[in-house]
């Protein structure tokens, strides 16, 4: 990116509309919230926005499917088992990386 | 042990996690002609991963694009909104003021995530100590992606982006594990993703919204069946 004043420009807005996103309902949500049925709402949503961030996309985080499989096959009978989440995420990569070696030595 | 300290080790795992995600970043800036501290900037700024692979496409279309870029970002990040919400039902009277404004920066997905994992209410300091490793290891992965990518083999850099999902799964497994109805409103919130990638005409639907649109389903229809027992909401808002 030579024009430097275009790059500014754009990190302006990236960062910006980004940053008021997260800051402007967590500055404007102070008390509790009484309604029980948005509560139990809330409740939900980090369960589910993972659950959607992860499936479909977790089978074509390595670029095959192979070593995608295996890495989501170990990560969730590691996380079944309540391992870190590091160990979990650590074991998957490496899953994913012994299954692409793997298939380079024996293809 | 301090709550700052106490934040700062539930960190790490994060770190680690954006080290290997934001390595990528760091590379695909590089490719798309932008300079180590161009791309160093970026994840310094956003501390987010969808939004910014996304801004790097519209920044490498050239000038111009600066409406499609505000509107990208908002779909792509309208969920963080939803999670500043919910962690605002979590925070404990410390978080006040200009607290709020400090903290709203490091809303991710995953210091969100972790957060909503306490037993107890968060402070202030602690999430602090949260945010602190997490941003650092997601700049500092990119620049050094940034630098050094190159040096790392292809079978490597591919291996490590299954890292972040391998974090997910770690989160939303165990609490499914206990209650059905968690588990039913993972279930929904996958369902319908899939729907959102796999079926025609549903596929049209850009990332963000699928996500969105898939998270504001499940979890509106888990709060509609299956209500939480004011004992469980009390336990995790305390």
């Amino acid at each position: 990116m030579k024009d430097l004043g275009v790059f500014f420009i754009y990190l302006a807005i990236m960062a910006g509309v980004t940053y008021l996103i997260r800051a402007i309902p967590f500055v404007l949500c102070k008390g509790k919230i009484k309604s029980k049925y948005l509560r139990d709402f809330l409740y939900y949503v980090p369960m589910a926005v993972l659950g959607a961030m992860t499936f479909p996309d977790i089978f074509y985080a390595t670029g095959n499917y192979a070593s995608s499989i295996a890495g989501l096959v170990v990560g969730c009978v590691l996380a079944f088992f309540e391992k870190s989440l590091l160990t979990v995420a650590i074991s998957a990569s490496g899953t994913a990386l012994a299954v692409n070696l793997g298939m380079m030595f024996f293809k | 042990m301090s709550n700052f300290r106490k934040g700062l080790r539930d960190g790490i795992p994060i770190a680690l996690g954006y080290l290997s995600v934001s390595f990528t970043f760091g590379i695909q800036c590089i490719s798309v002609g932008l300079n180590w501290w161009q791309a160093f900037l970026i994840s310094l700024t956003n501390v987010t991963s969808a939004g910014q692979f996304a801004g790097l496409g519209i920044i490498t279309s050239g000038a111009g694009f600066y409406f499609e870029m505000a509107c990208t970002q908002f779909i792509i990040n309208l969920r963080y909104a939803l999670m500043a919400l919910s962690l605002s039902q979590k925070t404990d009277k410390s978080v006040k003021g200009i607290h709020r404004w400090g903290i709203g920066f490091g809303i991710t997905d995953e210091i969100f995530a972790v957060a909503m994992g306490n037993r107890s209410e968060v402070s202030n300091k602690y999430m602090y100590g949260l945010i602190l490793l997490p941003v650092i290891g997601w700049s500092g992965g990119t620049l050094l992606g940034a630098v050094a990518g190159s040096v790392l083999p292809e079978v490597v850099r591919s291996a490590l982006c299954i890292a972040i999902y391998g974090m997910f799964l770690a989160i939303i497994i165990p609490p499914a594990k206990k209650s059905s109805a968690v588990l039913k409103v993972i279930l929904i919130a996958v369902a319908l993703s899939c729907c959102f990638r796999y079926v025609p005409g549903m596929n049209k639907v850009s990332g963000g919204f699928a996500i969105i649109i898939s998270t504001i389903v499940a979890a509106a229809l888990g709060a509609l069946f299956f209500p939480v027992p004011e004992k469980e909401t009390k336990e995790a808002a305390e």
